[in-house]
Order: C-alpha cells, then sequence, then structure tokens
C-alpha cells in the first residue's frame, strides 16, 4: 500500500528514522530465543503480543512483595496491593483517555467486555430492537449479540464488505434505523488488516440515537486512542495485544451509561450490603467486578502502559507501517501469493494465501524456519466464507517485528512454494 | 526434525492426486468429519458386503496431511472388513502418537509415510480425522441402512476429530 501522504511530511519519517528497534527488542526475552535452532521470527502479534521486561518485572515485584487481596483487608500488604491495583486502573484512565477511572473496569479480556456489555446493558433489549456489526467482526463481537437476540427477540444486522475487505459504509448508514439500539464494530480486522471508518461510523450511529461499541483489540497497540474524541460509548481491549498479561482486559464506558446498567455477575466485592430480603451495589467501577480480580495482571498492564509510553505510541506506528508497506511489497513478488484484505488503510497485518499450499501446511513449514505466524479462520470464519477460503495464514507486526523478519518471512515463504510446487 | 519426514513425496504425491476422490451414489453408509480448529472437512462414503468395504471414497478440503491421510487410508482399507479396519487403525494412530524418537512403524506399508507425524503434534489431528470419519460412517451403518430409501443416499453423520 502507498502511505498516506501526511506519513511522507517530516515529523513522522523523523520519528521513524529514530525508532530504535534493536533497542526496543532487547526488552523482549523471547526474542533472543530460538525455535528448532532459527532465529525467532515472531510475527503473530495480532493473536497475543510478547512482554517486555518492564512488565515481567512489574508483576515479579508485585508477587514478591505486595501481594495480598485487595479491597479488604485493613493491613498494611493489602493496602499496598489495593493502591497497586487502583494505580494500574489509573495508569489505563490516562492511556485511553477517559473522563474517570469510575468507567474502567477490569476484565477478563475484549470477549468478557463485549459479554458483559450484551449481558448487563442488553437486558432492555425486546423484539423490534436491532443490533447492528460488520462482516468483519471476530467472533467475539458476533456470538455475544447472537445469544442476546435469542433470549430478547432483538434483531442482529451485518453490515457488509467489498472485495478489497473493507466496509461498505454506505450499506452501513443505510442499514441503522431508528431501531438500531447499538452498532458494535471491530476498529482493525483481526483477520483482514482492515482500518475502519469507526469516527464516521460512530456519527452515523449517533444520528439515529444507537450507541456504539468499538472493539479495540487490534487497534490499542498500535494508535493512540482517546476515547472521548472518539465519541463511542464502549470501547473494550485485551491486557495481552498490549504487550501485558493474558486474563486481564479493559471495558470502557460512559459513567452515564454504566451507572444505570444492571450488575452482570455476582458476588463480593461488587455489592454494598447483602442480606436475605435483598442486596445493593457498590459504586463504579466496582459494581462489574465480581470476586477477587486478577490483581497481578492489571498490575502488569499499568506496567505494559508506562512502558510503551517511554517509546511512544506514536513512533511505534510508524515503525510499523513502515514494516507493512515492505513486507506488502515483497510479499506480491512471491508466486503463487494471494493477499487476503488488501484495504487503502491498514493496521500491521497481513492475511494471505499461497497457491497449492494450505494454510495449515504453510504455518508447519514456516515453523520449521523459526517463522511463527497464524493459520486459520482467524476467529472470523465470516470473513473466511466471503473470501472463499478455507483459512488464511497471517503474519502481524509489533514494536519489536524487524526487517530481518520480513527477509525470513519471505525466504520461508519461497521454499514452502518450492516443496508443494 | 526435518520436514522431509512430514512432507514425504508420498504425502505431496497424494495431496495433488488424491486416489478415490468422490462420492459413492448409492451408497450403504457415509459420514462427515470436521475440524473446528483448522476448518477441514471432508465425507467419506462407502458401499459395504456385510461389514467388508467393497468399495470408498471421500471428498472434500483440507491441508496436505489431511487429504493424503485420507487418499492413503481409501486405498487401505478396500477390501478389508471392520474387525480388520480397527486393527489396522490402531496401529496408525500408535505411529502418529509415538515418541518422536521410537523406531519406525512396521507393517503399515504406504501409510507409515504418516508416521513424520508424531514431531508435530499439532498435525495429528489433520492425519486421524479421515480415520474418525470412517469409524463414524462404520458405527452408524445400522441407522443408515434403516434410513429413507433403503440405504440409498443416507444422510452422512458428523464426526469430529479429538486426536
Amino acid at each position: 500500500m502507498t502511505p498516506p501522504a501526511s506519513a511522507l511530511a517530516s515529523p513522522p519519517a523523523a520519528a521513524h528514522a529514530a525508532y530504535d528497534v534493536a533497542r526496543v527488542r532487547s526488552q523482549f526475552p523471547v526474542l533472543a530465543t530460538t525455535v528448532r535452532g532459527k532465529r525467532l521470527a515472531f510475527l503473530d502479534t495480532a493473536a497475543s503480543a510478547q512482554r517486555p521486561l518492564a512488565v515481567i518485572e512489574a508483576v515479579d515485584h508485585y508477587e514478591r512483595t505486595s501481594h495480598a487481596n485487595v479491597h479488604r483487608g485493613v493491613y498494611q500488604l493489602s493496602q499496598k496491593a489495593t493502591d497497586a491495583f487502583e494505580g494500574a486502573r489509573e495508569k489505563l484512565r490516562r492511556f485511553i483517555g477517559a473522563a474517570s477511572s469510575r468507567e474502567l473496569i477490569f476484565t477478563r479480556g475484549t470477549t468478557e467486555s463485549i459479554n458483559l456489555v450484551a449481558q448487563s446493558w442488553g437486558q432492555r433489549l425486546g423484539p423490534g430492537d436491532e443490533i447492528l456489526i460488520t462482516w468483519m467482526e471476530h467472533h467475539a463481537n458476533i456470538v455475544p449479540w447472537q445469544m442476546l437476540c435469542a433470549r430478547t427477540g432483538a434483531t442482529l444486522k451485518v453490515a457488509p464488505i467489498d472485495r478489497r475487505g473493507e466496509l461498505d459504509l454506505e450499506a452501513f448508514r443505510a442499514l441503522l434505523t431508528p431501531r438500531t439500539r447499538i452498532a458494535s464494530f471491530i476498529q482493525i480486522s483481526n483477520a483482514l488488516g482492515t482500518v475502519l471508518p469507526v469516527r464516521e461510523m460512530i456519527a452515523a450511529a449517533k444520528a439515529v440515537g444507537a450507541l456504539t461499541l468499538v472493539d479495540g483489540a487490534q487497534a490499542i497497540s498500535h494508535q493512540r486512542i482517546d476515547v472521548q474524541s472518539l465519541g463511542c460509548d464502549f470501547y473494550v481491549f485485551s491486557g495481552h495485544k498490549l504487550y501485558g498479561p493474558t486474563g486481564i482486559g479493559v471495558l470502557w464506558g460512559r459513567e452515564a451509561l454504566l451507572r444505570e446498567m444492571p450488575p452482570w455477575q455476582g458476588g463480593g466485592d461488587m455489592i454494598r450490603t447483602v442480606s436475605f430480603s435483598g442486596s445493593t451495589w457498590n459504586e463504579l467501577p466496582w459494581k462489574f467486578e465480581a470476586g477477587t480480580p486478577n490483581i497481578s495482571g492489571a498490575i502488569g498492564l499499568g506496567a505494559a502502559v508506562d512502558w510503551l509510553e517511554t517509546i511512544g505510541i506514536d513512533a511505534v506506528q510508524a515503525h510499523e507501517q513502515s514494516l507493512l508497506t515492505q513486507a506488502t511489497a515483497a510479499l506480491r513478488e512471491i508466486p503463487g501469493m494471494r493477499l487476503i484484505g488488501e484495504a487503502a488503510d491498514k493496521g500491521p497485518v497481513i492475511s494471505f494465501v499461497l497457491e497449492g499450499v494450505h494454510p495449515h501446511d504453510l504455518g508447519t513449514i514456516l515453523d520449521a524456519e523459526g517463522v511463527a505466524v497464524r493459520a486459520g479462520h482467524h476467529c472470523a470464519m465470516p470473513v473466511m466464507e466471503f473470501f472463499d477460503v478455507p483459512a488464511t495464514a497471517r503474519a502481524s507486526f509489533g514494536c519489536y517485528s524487524d526487517e530481518a523478519d520480513i527477509a525470513q518471512l519471505v525466504a520461508a515463504l519461497r521454499h514452502a512454494h518450492e516443496v508443494f510446487n | 526434525m526435518d520436514l522431509k519426514d512430514l512432507y514425504r513425496d508420498v504425502i505431496l504425491d497424494h495431496n495433488k492426486r488424491p486416489r478415490n476422490f468422490g462420492r459413492l451414489d448409492p451408497c450403504d453408509t457415509a459420514a462427515d468429519g470436521y475440524n473446528p480448529l483448522c476448518g477441514d472437512q471432508l465425507t467419506v462414503t462407502l458401499r459395504l458386503e456385510g461389514d467388508r468395504v467393497e468399495d470408498i471414497r471421500f471428498e472434500g478440503r483440507g491441508c496436505a496431511i489431511s487429504t493424503a491421510s485420507a487418499s492413503l487410508m481409501t486405498e487401505a482399507v478396500k477390501g478389508m472388513d471392520e474387525a480388520a479396519i480397527q486393527a489396522l487403525y490402531g496401529r496408525v494412530h500408535e505411529a502418529l502418537t509415538a515418541a518422536a524418537d521410537a523406531p519406525p512403524p512396521e507393517g503399515l506399508g504406504k501409510l507409515a509415510a504418516l508416521a513424520g507425524v508424531r514431531e508435530f503434534p499439532a498435525r495429528v489431528k489433520c492425519a486421524s480425522l479421515s480415520w474418525h470419519t470412517l469409524n463414524a460412517a462404520l458405527a452408524h451403518r445400522a441407522q443408515n441402512a434403516a434410513g429413507p430409501g433403503g440405504g440409498l443416499d443416507p444422510t452422512p453423520i458428523a464426526a469430529v476429530s479429538t486426536e
């Protein structure tokens, strides 16, 4: 793809020139390991990013010095744990530009965040109500809404995409009606790399009075996110795609909305009072955090955003976009290559199929060369069906990806083509 | 580990030119196999004489390992009765899941080419999908025979590859 004109202007180019990828890589111990005796070219960041030392050490430090249950004990250790846990919430609030930490709920990840909204906010839906999603959603942004529709009698509508993997924005607009209660969509497609025009989509949804949920799982580590300027109502993402631990994620929602939503799981920490005649709920955000939370996960995620800010997410974005341009050009040179997803604006994700080589065989052959890519349907089976492929291989980049990774991928793909043709 | 152990010539050949590819119509029993993890899917159709496989075909789409495994299987089981098929599958399964340094399997003929899978645990399911599907078709032949059409054009039943 051609980089946008603005990327060619001096400030981002200068930022890219200063990007020291070797120094970034040195922060990720796993990148120094080998696979079957070969250098590891980790190109599956879209599935899960690796962890920098800052995260590993923050979790380790917490486990060694500060662990106790949060929001419970009066003793010093519990206060230390609570401060670290709530401190992480504040770091994430700053990172996404939320107005208040009351709006930031810790979940297990993107999937749980969407399920929380579907199950709690979704209780108000009934027959005749409509939910609008797009054809390129991850299963996590399809199935919870299907389940909600089955429970409430609401209708799920799907906005189409075109052969390049771009959203048909006009069709999306046409599918919005006064009955649309929520439009829920991915910001960057995990299967195609497409960057969706979320600002236009949010504005269009607002115009008919619908709420919006943005699935930021693939966007959060690749570009600066400001939920207030975006203007959506819910924004969700996972920690492990943001260089943090697994099992921790975020639901951000507008405070007024979260306030009127019923709790979705009952238990400790989410209550104010409990008696057999009834219970009352805790304040936000704890109303939605029943049970002992993933304390070390939250602390690790807080450390991850702190660390990412030291590199600068704008610099990371420029670096990744440069790699995307290089890799796309190099892959096009390989005989039998078909790129799946050729949107004008893409995140650092390249999905592809190689003629005569099934994606799973490709995954195995690349693995033998030390190249880790995802092969499969990417939890986006409707996308695979649309492009009439059973699966694709997918290479995706992160802040630590470099030109050597691309060279290793290209060499391995040429080898695969030879083995099978 | 060597890729050539996995993608032996016989595997590549059966992937490119699968034997017994297609569908028997009419048939006595059939089953669909599906691996939800990777999307591989195939249909096995059988013509039986008692519990002996008179003819067998498969169709579907999948990776080289699953396609070659299905193709090799159809060649191997033609003419066998159910007991012989079960015994053969037992030996194939053992070959697929043996330790990487175990001696190469004996008495498997061309099917021994699949033994390279043992070094790639993620791919064992690919190689065993067709066998699970064949087993499901045999296990359900009574229902299929009793179905509408007197055993012609039976509804395939689903088999899911678990290992």
